[in-house]
């Protein structure tokens, strides 16, 4: 699969620290995806993803913070969306498990993960124990 | 933390709620709270939560929306969630939410007549 490249519209980086910036990071994935030119339901499927793991960084992260970039990108002329949420936190012991429907380690529901890779094109998770982690999402134009 | 969040409207003895806006999680919290206050207050036999101004329902609210049927059910009367947007349903099953059981009605409208009929006790199922 060719990788994608940037269109050079963004990134817009900015810390997630608290409840407000779970609004800012919706905000900011509306105005992509309009901008990239995702329907509706796509738009509000990152959207909805994108709240998903942020609101995992402010649960889950050491100090509850991290940090989303998110920009246009291109591949083999279609544009979409990406999203980086990266985090200096525990990180995961065990990948696949947290990939896992219904596996919470703090008594919600445990969608957060597997929920958000269902509702986007493109999930690329990244964790070591102790080392944080990085969870990248891509939505693409139909 | 008594202050009102949201306005709510009385038709009856329905208490009818619109929510709107990007609702942050300690919002939804107090929605939460002044609602089933609001209920309580009032002695409603039912409840209509209108969301059909909500762009985004991620896991957390749609778990606290479930969660307020619940207590609006435990104080004896009705409850149910009118105006899914069409995008906010298709993600949330596609996230896994689940919301089977909750009573939901396209509008308002249908929404009230769906109260009335589990107010009769009938569930439409026989």
């Amino acid at each position: 699969m060719p990788t994608e490249t940037e269109t050079g519209r963004g990134p817009a980086v900015f810390d997630i620290v608290d409840e407000s910036d779970l609004i800012r990071v919706r905000k900011v994935l509306r105005t992509e995806a309009e901008a990239a030119g995702l329907n509706l339901v796509d738009t509000t499927k990152l959207i909805t993803a994108g709240s998903e793991l942020a609101r995992n960084i402010l649960n889950y992260a050491t100090g509850r913070r991290g940090r989303v970039r998110v920009e246009q990108v291109r591949r083999q002329g279609k544009l979409g969306v990406r999203a980086t949420f990266a985090d200096d936190g525990p990180g995961i012991d065990d990948v696949d498990l947290a990939m896992t429907d219904g596996f919470s380690t703090r008594g919600s529901m445990g969608l957060g993960l597997p929920g958000a890779r269902r509702l986007v094109d493109e999930l690329t998770l990244t964790s070591a124990t102790g080392s944080g982690t990085t969870v990248v999402i891509v939505k693409w134009q139909r | 933390m008594n202050e009102d969040v949201v306005p709510v409207m009385r038709i009856g003895d329905t208490l009818l709620v619109a929510l709107q806006g990007d609702l942050d999680d300690t919002t939804v919290i107090r929605i939460e709270e002044q609602l089933t206050r609001e209920v309580s207050r009032t002695a409603a036999t039912g409840m209509l939560i209108d969301v059909s101004r909500l762009t985004m329902v991620d896991s957390f609210i749609a778990r606290v929306l479930a969660r307020i049927v619940a207590m609006v059910r435990l104080l004896g009367a009705q409850a149910a969630v009118v105006g899914i947007q069409p995008a906010v349903a298709i993600t949330l099953v596609e996230l896994g939410v689940p919301m089977g059981h909750l009573d939901t009605a396209l509008n308002a409208e249908q929404g009230l007549a769906l109260l009335e009929r589990l107010r009769r006790g009938d569930t439409g199922l026989d």
